[in-house]
């Protein structure tokens, strides 16, 4: 390993430690008597059985499109606050596909279903695409309208073409509707009773995100569009000296961006784990996916992992409100973990400064002034 | 500062560097481009730790962590690059980081008191209460001065500081640091000038390739001793050129204009701008800083708009064209800021080789870019223009040392086998060696019978490389004439606006 990748390993170690032990503190105040026990699920829970593997790769999937979707924005310089609106649009369009055209077969209606949330994403991210590059206007702020246009335009579709009244949210999609699950179901499964098994719902949707972050990882390292999305991004003025359309730079990277949170979107809603809220609320996902692309480093393989540790604390931090916690502690402690992750590259200059010589050296730094003083007399 | 070594990913920047600095003098530091003159100075102030080596002051050992340290110690710096708040004004900037509070609310009236005396001590003559993005770069650069000065630092580091100036702020500044010599301050100075060394040097030190070579008297050497020091074999300093044979017209403008304007200063725009670039010539456009130049390369290649006029390349109006149209028509532009426009500072050297032909068939296939292509034309133009950095054609760009960014450029462009080159300041904050060969390759592009437009500041540049001289003042040519025929005082009278002649086109 290089000195570069040790010390990066070794910051995210110093980081992730750091924010474990702040997150165990809040747990302590929280309830003491049980804090450890609820600090052990999640850290542990994660690995507890093959089913639970399954279940962490499950809830990597949206965040894993969502993460992809900040990234892929912020790589031209642009900051996609606006992954929710998009993701709460594609998924809504995935629904709606799912619900009708019976008349397809299975696969073909759930590809449709697929490629139409991503185009819906798309076109949600397209409109602060828009305005940023023909009006100027902040995408933050018109990625805050469009997420806010897009719940209330989702609960009243919802309401109106797939509600169930009985649990006040959208209509289950039929059997047919829901991605195939490849038979990951007989791996990612636990015996609770002898011959009776319980199964992660996860499904082709993990592959998906991963092939997909492959794809874009070739998209932005290897391909002229590449080159220009990315000089974009790193330096307007020499984009625009170099002849760059900057204005069709930002479109498609907004777009693209909204496609992948679209896609990610039909990904939770067509897993049959998942149905759509009907009341106003904001979706936590592109939230998350910003903390995600953050920890990832805005490396796409990265965001693999970083959705997936992610993930991981999210299932054992549900699991502790069986000791009690509430969902909100929950919540706190691992933002508060996942928060201090984003000090890692603070703790990585850091550590470079004041320990690189050292670690080189093997010596403490008085001796190692020592030693010089000697050499230049 | 004794022994000190620093290295970078596959570099040695300096190398068991010895320094020494009396009170009192104004000590220079010569070498070539990536001789490691930055990075050593960088370490004197703080900005990077040395891996071995030791500072000392007044004969004590001294730990320098960080500007602050730096600042503790009486140690200042003005960068190559000035890092300055724009929207702030002078007096803001100056205080900015030591100001005096009385319980929460901030003191300026002691402040603004010192600052002008200062101010009016070394005759800067300069508005403490404009913003800094309204004021010109010689401005911005006492602004940078007075910080020190109003640190009481008494160990003042220049890097590079003339390489931005005119040749009149250049006077300034070579006074200026006279005077603070004389009060006991001492003065470290980088340039590639040897003239500026000859002029206010007491010593003059020698790096090459990260090592000291040596130091010297600066009055007991001449120029070419120090050159030969510095590149490690005798230079010649002159140019021999032959006589231009100029051919068809290939760019023609005609009554240009433009109001709004994107100068600094604030005054120049352009007003019916006439005149014709023929093959086979360099035709040089002089003029002091912000009398319309800037406003000029923009309107030609087409990163601003223009008002009225038109621009004819061999032949075809370009006048409303895209950015990348005027490209592939045949115009390279080596640009003015060459952070702002000439390079992508988080692309990899090789990266920017290609920033104007990356969608060639040359180097892309299908909307793949060919790797391998472009590393091994990145290797070729490293090899050709001389181009020094840690890690040859992956070396991140904001990693190299300014010059060498500036060859990346040049090579960029000139390779690029352009009808029409225009080269704005294009040896700014080059070595003497390399001034030498890009002079020598603007003179033959020229003689391959194709038309450079020189945009330059420097009266020395002008008059050896140009064959027709433009003069600009406030946006409109006052002067049209040849160096032969023109002495530098004449230049300089053109370009204050003392004089006029009549411009035909
Ligand atoms: N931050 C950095 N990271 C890696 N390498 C660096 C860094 N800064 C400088 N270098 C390398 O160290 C060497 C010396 O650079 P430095 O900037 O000190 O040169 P210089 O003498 O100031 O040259 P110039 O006259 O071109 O400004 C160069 O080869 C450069 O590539
Ligand atoms: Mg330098």
């Amino acid at each position: 390993m290089n000195k570069d990748a040790l010390m990066s390993f070794l910051s995210s170690l110093v980081v992730l430690a750091v924010g474990l032990l702040i997150g165990f503190v809040i747990l302590l105040v929280s309830n003491a008597s049980s804090a450890w026990e609820a600090f052990r699920t999640i850290l542990t829970f994660g690995f507890r059985g093959i089913r639970n593997v399954g279940d962490v790769l499950l809830g990597a999937t949206p965040i894993i499109m969502t993460g992809l979707s900040v990234a892929f924005a912020f790589k031209t310089g642009l900051f996609n606050i606006g992954a929710t609106g998009q993701f709460a649009f594609g998924g809504l369009v995935a629904i709606l596909v799912g619900h009708n055209f019976e008349g397809l077969p299975n696969g073909l209606r759930i590809i449709l279903a697929l490629l139409a949330a991503t185009a819906a994403g798309a076109a949600w991210g397209a409109i602060p695409g828009l305005l940023k590059a023909f009006r100027n206007v902040h995408e933050v702020i018109s990625c805050i309208m469009t997420n806010y246009i897009g719940m209330f335009l989702v609960t009243f579709l919802v309401d109106r073409y797939a509600f169930n009244p009985a649990i006040g949210r959208s209509q289950a999609l039929p059997e047919g509707s829901n991605l195939p699950t490849l038979g990951f179901q007989y791996i990612f499964r636990e015996e609770f009773l002898p011959g009776f098994y319980r199964s992660s719902q996860v499904n082709v949707g993990i592959l998906i995100a991963i092939f997909t972050a492959i794809l874009m990882y070739i998209i932005l390292e290897k391909t002229t569009f590449g080159y220009e999305l990315k000089a974009c991004g790193f330096n307007k003025d020499a984009a625009k000296y170099a002849g760059i359309n900057q204005n069709r730079s930002i479109v498609a990277s907004m777009m693209i961006a909204g496609g992948l949170a679209g896609l990610g979107g039909a990904l939770l809603y067509t897993s049959g784990t998942e149905t759509m809220s009907a009341a106003n609320v904001l979706l936590p996902y592109g939230f998350t996916g910003i903390s995600v692309a953050f920890l990832g480093l805005s490396n796409p393989i990265g965001i693999i992992f970083s959705g997936t540790l992610v993930s991981y604390l999210f299932l054992g931090g549900a699991r502790t409100q069986v000791l009690g916690f509430s969902i909100e502690v929950v919540e706190i402690v691992i933002s508060v973990i996942i928060y201090f992750c984003a000090f890692v590259f603070l703790v990585k200059t850091f550590l470079g400064k004041h320990i690189g010589r050292l670690l080189r050296r093997g010596k403490s730094p008085e001796q190692d002034r020592a030693d010089k003083g000697g050499e230049s007399a | 500062m004794r022994n000190i070594t620093k290295e970078f990913p596959g570099i040695i920047a300096n190398d068991c560097v010895t320094l020494q600095l009396k009170k009192g003098e104004i000590h220079a530091l010569l070498g070539e481009n990536g001789a490691g003159k930055s990075t050593l100075m960088s370490v004197l102030f703080g900005l990077y730790r040395q891996e071995a080596g030791e500072i000392y002051k007044n004969g004590e050992s001294v730990q320098i962590q960080g500007p602050n340290d730096a600042n503790r110690l009486g140690i200042g710096m003005v960068h190559q690059h000035f890092k300055l708040v724009h929207n702030f004004t002078v007096l803001e900037n100056i205080v900015l980081g030591v100001e005096t509070t009385k319980s929460g609310v901030l003191q300026m009236k002691e402040a603004r008191d010192k600052v002008l005396s200062l101010s009016k001590k070394y005759a800067f003559d300069i508005d403490i209460d404009k913003e800094v993005r309204h004021i010109s770069v010689g401005m911005q650069q006492r602004v940078e001065i007075l910080k020190m000065l109003y640190r009481d630092n008494e160990i003042l580091i220049f890097d590079e500081p003339t390489a931005v100036l005119t040749p009149q702020e250049i006077e300034a500044l070579m006074q200026t640091m006279r005077d603070m010599a004389a009060e006991g301050k001492s003065i470290l100075f980088i340039t590639h000038k040897l003239d500026e060394i000859k002029l206010v040097a007491d010593r003059c030190s020698v790096l090459r390739k990260g090592k000291m070579i040596g130091t010297v008297d600066v009055a007991a050497t001449t120029k070419e001793e120090m050159s030969e020091m510095m590149v490690g074999r005798k230079v010649i300093l002159s140019l021999d050129k032959n006589e231009a044979t100029v051919g068809e017209t290939i760019l023609q403008v005609r009554n240009l204009s433009r109001r709004g304007n994107e100068s600094k200063s604030g005054k120049a725009q352009l007003s019916n701008i006439n005149f014709d670039v023929k093959a086979g010539e360099i035709l040089c456009i002089a003029g002091i800083e912000g009398n319309g130049q800037t406003d000029l390369v923009y309107a030609l290649t087409g990163l601003s708009d223009i008002d009225s006029g038109t621009i004819i390349l061999n032949g075809t109006d370009i006048s409303k064209a895209k950015i990348r149209k005027r490209t592939e028509a045949g115009i390279s532009h080596i640009p003015e800021d060459r952070h702002r426009h000439g390079l992508v500072l988080d692309y990899t050297l090789a990266y920017n080789t290609v920033l104007q032909t990356y969608y060639t068939p040359r180097f892309q296939a299908k909307g793949f870019l060919k790797m391998k292509t472009i590393l091994d034309y990145a290797r070729k133009l490293i090899e050709r223009f001389d181009i020094r950095s840690g890690q040859g054609e992956v070396t991140s760009t904001r990693a190299m040392s300014g010059g060498n960014q500036q060859k990346v450029i040049l090579a960029r462009e000139i390779d690029r086998d352009p009808q029409l080159l225009i080269a704005v300041q294009p040896t700014r904050g080059l070595d003497v060696g390399a001034i030498e060969y890009i002079h020598s390759q603007l003179l033959a592009q020229r003689d391959s019978g194709k038309a450079v437009l020189l945009i330059s500041l420097e009266l020395e540049e002008v008059m050896n490389v140009s064959d027709r001289i433009l003069v600009m003042y406030e946006g409109e040519f006052v002067a049209d004439v040849n160096p032969k025929d023109v002495t530098f005082q004449e230049l300089g009278l053109y370009m204050s606006g003392a004089k006029r002649s009549e411009v035909a086109v």
